[in-house]
C-alpha cells in the first residue's frame, strides 16, 4: 500500500460509536483526537454509518483536520485534508453470536467452543451428542437462539460419522433463521471429520449456506483452529454484518475488513505477547459482557517452551450495567460487599445496583456509589477470570506419559493454562478500568480481582482504543504498536505478591532490597496481611532482590530468593503481603477496618472523604 | 462535543402511536387496511412448526443404519398417528417380528440411513396475535400482520414485568408518593389495572394478583419484593414472558420512590378508561421499555406523532428526572448546561448541569444522571 500518515479508525459499539486519529510525527505514529457518538445500527435510525460520521465529525471539529467531503471519507491525506486510511471493528447489534456443535462435549465441543471465541463471536451454546439433552430439546434450543451463523464440528479424521450427521440433522430440522435479513439462509460451517463431509453435505447443503473448513481437531492431540477461524472472519462480513443496517456502505469505505471488536482486542494481545515474548492476561470490562484473553507459552513435550497458546473468553452476563445485576446474582451479595468499607443496608445496596441496571449510562456522583461500582467490578473481573481459566485448558483427551515429578505436581491434560505465578503482564480495559477517577483505584481492583502472585506488571488501556489498534495491527504493526506503547497503554506499576506461608497476620512474608538506577537503596520487609506502595516516579527501573521467608513464593521456588528488574508505573511499585487467595476477615468491623486499611496504603479514596 | 443525546421517557396525554403487530413466522393476515380493531381482537393467525420426536429404529430392530429403509413402513412426508407401525422387522417366523410404533401424532419428517434415526414432527401449533390497542389498521405487512394506529394518552414505565395485558385503570391514591395500600384493593379491582402513586410493595401486588386484577402500576417496587414476585434474582432486565398472573409496570424505579406528577395526573384522569399495557422490558442495544397506552380515539385536537424509545437533545428548561443518587428521583429542569467538564464528588471529571428542582433549589448533576421527560 502507498503512504499511512493518517489513520482514523472507528469502533462502533452496542452503544458508542469511538473513532481515533491517529497521525505520524516525524518516524512515530501517534493518537492525536478522539470522538465518541451514539451508535445508530438500531431504530429510529438502523444505519451504522450515520454514528460513524457523528463521531468523525468530532474529531474534525477537534483536530481541524477536515476528513469529510459531505459523507465521504477523504483519502488519500493532503496536508490538513482527508486520511490515508479508515479502519473500524465492531460489536454493534450484540456483536457475533453463535452456537457452537461438537460429538463430545470436553473435547470437539470444547475445541469449537475455543474457536469461536478467538474469532470474536459469543458463543449462545455448545450443542453435543452427549450434553444431556434431548434430541428436540436441541432442535428447539437452535431454532429459538436465532444465531448468526454455526460452527459444526466433531470427530477426528477417519473417526465417527454417525454421531456428526446426527448433530448435522438437528441443525436441519431446526431450520433457523439468521437475526438480520429474511432473504438468506444460515450460514454454517463444518470443520469436522474430512470423512463426513459429503454426508453434511447431503443434510445441509440444501438449507443452509454450508462451509467446508479443515477439521478443527484432526487428532486428539492437536487442535488446528485458525483455518475455521478466518472463514468464520469471511462469513462475518460476508453475511452477518453485510445484513446488519448501513454496513454494506461501512465496509465499502474501509481499508481493511472490518473486525470484531474482541477479535481486534485479542490481536493486539498477541502483538504484545509476541513482541515482548511474556505471558500476558487481558480484560475488557463493559456494560454487557467481560472478555478475558490471554496468551501463555507452555512447555512442550521436550521440556521446551513451545508456541504461546491464545485464548479468549466472554462472559455474556458480567458487566457493569446492563448485567450489573447479574454480578451480583452470580457473585452473592457476601462476595460483593467484603470489598466495600462503607456501612450500608443490603436491601439499599440491592435497590442501588437494579437502579444501575434499568438506567445503564448514569455514573457515581458520590463517592460511596463510586466504591460500590468498585466493589461490584471486582466480583466481575473475579467470575470472568473462573470463567477463562476453565476454558483454556491443554486438551482433554489426550493420554500423557507421566513421570514421577508430575504426580506431585498433579499435571495433567485439561488442566487450565493460566499461571498466575508465570503471568508476566496484566492489562485491563474498558469503562470502569479505563475511566476510574484514580489510576489506584483501577490497580486496586485489578489486584483483588486477578490476585496476581510473584511479580507482574500492571497496565490499562488509557482511553480504550485497544479494538483500533487491533484493526491497525492488521495493516500496519508498526504503527500499532508506536501507539499502543506511547499512548495506549498506562503502566500501573509492579505488584510484587509472595504466595504460600502459614499466613500469621504481622509476621514477615519477604524480605526486599530494591536498587533503584541513579538513586539510593531501598530495603524493607514486607508483613503479611499488609498492602504498601513504594512511590516511585512514572517509569522508573530498578534492581529488586526478594528474599521470601520460609514456605513463601515469589517466583523461584518456597522460600527461594529471587533476582528479578522491576518497573515502576503510575502508582509506584505495589507490594502485596495479604497472601493467595486474599483473605478478609469474618466478623464486620473488623472487615471494614481491614478494607480501609488497604484502601489508604493505595491512597484510594483518601483525600475525597475515605472513612477511616 | 457535537451532540448530547439524553435518554427520556415518554409522558403525554394525547399521542398519535403505531404498534407492528407481527407474527413470529408466515400466516394469515385477519384485515386490511382501514379496519377498526378492538384490542383483543385476532389479526393474523399462523401455525409453528410441531415439535420433533427422534426414534432410534435401528436399535429397536437389531438392523444397521443402512438397512434402515428397507424396513420403513412409512415413508417421509406420511401423517403418522400415535401408535401407527412405521418400521417392522420380516423373520421367517411370524412370533419374532419386531416392530417400531410411532410414538407420536404427526408427520414423519426424515430417515436417515446414517444415523438411524427417524425423526416425527407433532402437529403444527396454532398461533394467534391480538391487535393489543383499539384503532386502526394503516398497514398490512403481507403474510405476517398488521400495523395498528391509535390515539390517546401514553406513559412509558421504566420497568416491568408480565405480558400483555388490558382492562380499566382504577386510581386508589389521591396525589403522588402515596405507598399502595393492600387494604385498598378489594373485588372490584378484579379485571382492572391498579393504579398507584407510591411503593409497590409484595404484598399490594399479591393483593391484586388474588382478586384477580389484570396489572398493576406503582412508582417503585423494592428488589427484595421483585425476587419474591418472580421467585428468582433478576440478573438481566430483559422481561416479559414472566408467568407470575398479572403485569407490573413501575414508573420511576427501585426502592420508594414518588411518582412523577405529570405521570400520575395523567393516569389519575384516565381513571376507569380501558388501557393496554406491555410490561415488557429489554434494556440492551434497541432498549424497549414498558408502556400504558389509554386510547382515546374520538379526540379532535392535533397529537403528536411518537418513536417509542427515541432519545434526542437537551435544552434549558427542558422537564428532567435525576436517576442517581445523592438526588434520585427528583423532578426538576434544566437550569444551565455546563460545558467544561466539573470534577464531582466521586472524583470523576464529567460533564455537567445545574438542575433547577420543583422547590426552587439548584444542584450541579452529571448529564448522565438526569432523563427527560417528554411530552
Amino acid at each position: 500500500m502507498g503512504k499511512l500518515d493518517v489513520v482514523i479508525a472507528t469502533d462502533c459499539g452496542s452503544t458508542t460509536t469511538k473513532a481515533i486519529l491517529i497521525e505520524r510525527q516525524g518516524d512515530i505514529y501517534r493518537q492525536t483526537c478522539r470522538g465518541e457518538a451514539p451508535t445508530t445500527v438500531e431504530a429510529p435510525f438502523e444505519d451504522v454509518t450515520r454514528g460513524v460520521l457523528n463521531a468523525i465529525q468530532e474529531i474534525e471539529e477537534l483536530s481541524g483536520r477536515q476528513i469529510l467531503d459531505g459523507e465521504r471519507i477523504i483519502t488519500p491525506a493532503d496536508g490538513m485534508r482527508g486520511v490515508d486510511i479508515y479502519i473500524s471493528t465492531s460489536s454493534a447489534g450484540g456483536g457475533l453470536q453463535m452456537m457452537v456443535a461438537g460429538v463430545v462435549e470436553s473435547m470437539t465441543g470444547e475445541s469449537a467452543q475455543r474457536c469461536a471465541l478467538g474469532a470474536g463471536a459469543i458463543v449462545m451454546d455448545v450443542l453435543a451428542a452427549n450434553d444431556g439433552r434431548l434430541p428436540h430439546e436441541k432442535i428447539e434450543r437452535i431454532r429459538n437462539l436465532r444465531p448468526d451463523m454455526v460452527l459444526l464440528s466433531g470427530g477426528t479424521d477417519g473417526g465417527t460419522i454417525s454421531h456428526v450427521v446426527e448433530l448435522a440433522e438437528y441443525v436441519a430440522a431446526a431450520d433457523p433463521r439468521p437475526r438480520f435479513g429474511t432473504g438468506f439462509q444460515l450460514p454454517v460451517i463444518f470443520a469436522g471429520n474430512r470423512d463426513a463431509r459429503s454426508e453434511v453435505e447431503r443434510v445441509l447443503g440444501d438449507r443452509t449456506t454450508l462451509h467446508q473448513s479443515e477439521n478443527i481437531r484432526p487428532v486428539l492431540e492437536r487442535e488446528n483452529l485458525a483455518p475455521a477461524r478466518h472463514v468464520i472472519h469471511d462469513l462475518f462480513l460476508e453475511h452477518v454484518m453485510a445484513q446488519a443496517p448501513g454496513y454494506r456502505e461501512l465496509m465499502s469505505w474501509t481499508g481493511a475488513p472490518i473486525m470484531p471488536t474482541p477479535a481486534a482486542v485479542g490481536q493486539i494481545m498477541q502483538t504484545i505477547a509476541r513482541r515482548q515474548n511474556i505471558n500476558v492476561l487481558g480484560v475488557d470490562i463493559g456494560g454487557a459482557t467481560t472478555d478475558v484473553f490471554s496468551v501463555f507459552s507452555t512447555t512442550g513435550d521436550d521440556g521446551l517452551s513451545a508456541e504461546p497458546v491464545f485464548n479468549r473468553t466472554v462472559s455474556a452476563n458480567l458487566g457493569m450495567s446492563y448485567s450489573i445485576s447479574n454480578v451480583l446474582a452470580e457473585a452473592t451479595m457476601a462476595n460483593v460487599m467484603r470489598w466495600i468499607a462503607i456501612d450500608i443496608e443490603e436491601a439499599d445496596l440491592r435497590d442501588r445496583i437494579k437502579n444501575k441496571m434499568i438506567r445503564p449510562t448514569t455514573i457515581p456522583q458520590m463517592l460511596e456509589e463510586l466504591q460500590i461500582e468498585q466493589g461490584v467490578a471486582r466480583e466481575a473481573l473475579r467470575l470472568a477470570l473462573i470463567q477463562h481459566r476453565a476454558l483454556a485448558v491443554g486438551l482433554k483427551g489426550v493420554q500423557t506419559e507421566r513421570t514421577l515429578s508430575d504426580v506431585f505436581e498433579q499435571a495433567a491434560s485439561g488442566d487450565s493454562l493460566i499461571d498466575m505465578m508465570a503471568l508476566d503482564l496484566l492489562v485491563g480495559s474498558g469503562g470502569v478500568l479505563s475511566h476510574a477517577p484514580r489510576r489506584s483505584q483501577t490497580t486496586a481492583m485489578l489486584i483483588d480481582a486477578f490476585q496476581p502472585e510473584g511479580v507482574t506488571q500492571l497496565a490499562v488501556d488509557s482511553i480504550f482504543m485497544m479494538p483500533h489498534l487491533g484493526v491497525l495491527a492488521s495493516v500496519d504493526e508498526k504503527a500499532a504498536t508506536d501507539v499502543f506503547e506511547r499512548d495506549c497503554i498506562v503502566y500501573l506499576g509492579t505488584c510484587v505478591a509472595p504466595v504460600g506461608g502459614s499466613g500469621k497476620t504481622g509476621e514477615a512474608c519477604v524480605t526486599y532490597d530494591l536498587e533503584v538506577d541513579g538513586a539510593p537503596g531501598i530495603q524493607g520487609s514486607l508483613r503479611y496481611g499488609d498492602l504498601e506502595v513504594i512511590p516511585l516516579a512514572d517509569g522508573v527501573e530498578g534492581e529488586m532482590v526478594l528474599r521470601p521467608a520460609r514456605g513463601w513464593d515469589v517466583g523461584a521456588g518456597a522460600g527461594q530468593e529471587l533476582r528479578t528488574r522491576v518497573r515502576s508505573g503510575v502508582v509506584g511499585l505495589i507490594l502485596d503481603g495479604r497472601g493467595r487467595p486474599v483473605h478478609l476477615p469474618d466478623d464486620d468491623d473488623a472487615r471494614r477496618e481491614c478494607v480501609t486499611r488497604w484502601n489508604q496504603a493505595l491512597g484510594l479514596y483518601a483525600d475525597t472523604g475515605e472513612e477511616a | 462535543m457535537a451532540h448530547a443525546y439524553t435518554p427520556g421517557l415518554r409522558v403525554t396525554r394525547d399521542a398519535v402511536l403505531r404498534r407492528t403487530r407481527r407474527l413470529p413466522m408466515q400466516g394469515k393476515v385477519l384485515g386490511q387496511v382501514g379496519d377498526t380493531v378492538q384490542r383483543q381482537q385476532v389479526v393474523a393467525r399462523t401455525e409453528l412448526p410441531g415439535n420433533v420426536r427422534t426414534m432410534n429404529v435401528i436399535n429397536r430392530l437389531g438392523i444397521s443404519a443402512d438397512e434402515l429403509p428397507t424396513f420403513m413402513l412409512k415413508s417421509e412426508g406420511d401423517a403418522v398417528r400415535k401408535g401407527d407401525v412405521i418400521a417392522a422387522t420380516r423373520p421367517l417366523i411370524k412370533w419374532f417380528k419386531t416392530v417400531v410404533e410411532a410414538e407420536i401424532e404427526g408427520t414423519l419428517e426424515s430417515i436417515s440411513s446414517v444415523t438411524g434415526q427417524v425423526l416425527l414432527r407433532e402437529p403444527p401449533l396454532p398461533v394467534e396475535v391480538l391487535a393489543y390497542v383499539d384503532g386502526n389498521i394503516v398497514e398490512v405487512i403481507a403474510d405476517e400482520g398488521v400495523v395498528v394506529e391509535t390515539r390517546g394518552a401514553f406513559v412509558q414505565g421504566i420497568f416491568g414485568v408480565g405480558d400483555e395485558t388490558c382492562g380499566p385503570l382504577h386510581m386508589i391514591s389521591d396525589g403522588p408518593g402515596q405507598d399502595l395500600n393492600p387494604d385498598a384493593i378489594d373485588a372490584q379491582c378484579a379485571g382492572h389495572i391498579v393504579v398507584g402513586s407510591g411503593l409497590a410493595s409484595y404484598a399490594a401486588i399479591d393483593k391484586a394478583r388474588q382478586v384477580g386484577a389484570s396489572g398493576v402500576i406503582g412508582a417503585g417496587i423494592h428488589d427484595s419484593d421483585l425476587r419474591q414476585l418472580l421467585g428468582y434474582d433478576l440478573g438481566v432486565a430483559i422481561t416479559g414472558a414472566e408467568d407470575i398472573g398479572l403485569t407490573v409496570i413501575l414508573t420511576e424505579g427501585f426502592g420508594r420512590i414518588a411518582m412523577a406528577r405529570r405521570t400520575f395526573d395523567i393516569l389519575a384522569h384516565c381513571h376507569g378508561q380501558q388501557a393496554s399495557l406491555s410490561g415488557a422490558t429489554q434494556i440492551r442495544a434497541g432498549v424497549m421499555r414498558p408502556e400504558i397506552i389509554v386510547p382515546d380515539l374520538d379526540r379532535e385536537s392535533p397529537a403528536d406523532d411518537v418513536k417509542a424509545g427515541h432519545s434526542g437533545g437537551m435544552g434549558e428548561g427542558d422537564a428532567l428526572r435525576v436517576i442517581r443518587a445523592p438526588y434520585f428521583g427528583r423532578i426538576g429542569t434544566v437550569g444551565r448546561l455546563i460545558a467544561d467538564l466539573q470534577q464531582v464528588e466521586s472524583g470523576a471529571s464529567v460533564r455537567v448541569l445545574e438542575v433547577e428542582f420543583e422547590d426552587g433549589t439548584r444542584a450541579v448533576v452529571p448529564r448522565a444522571n438526569v432523563e427527560l421527560i417528554e411530552e
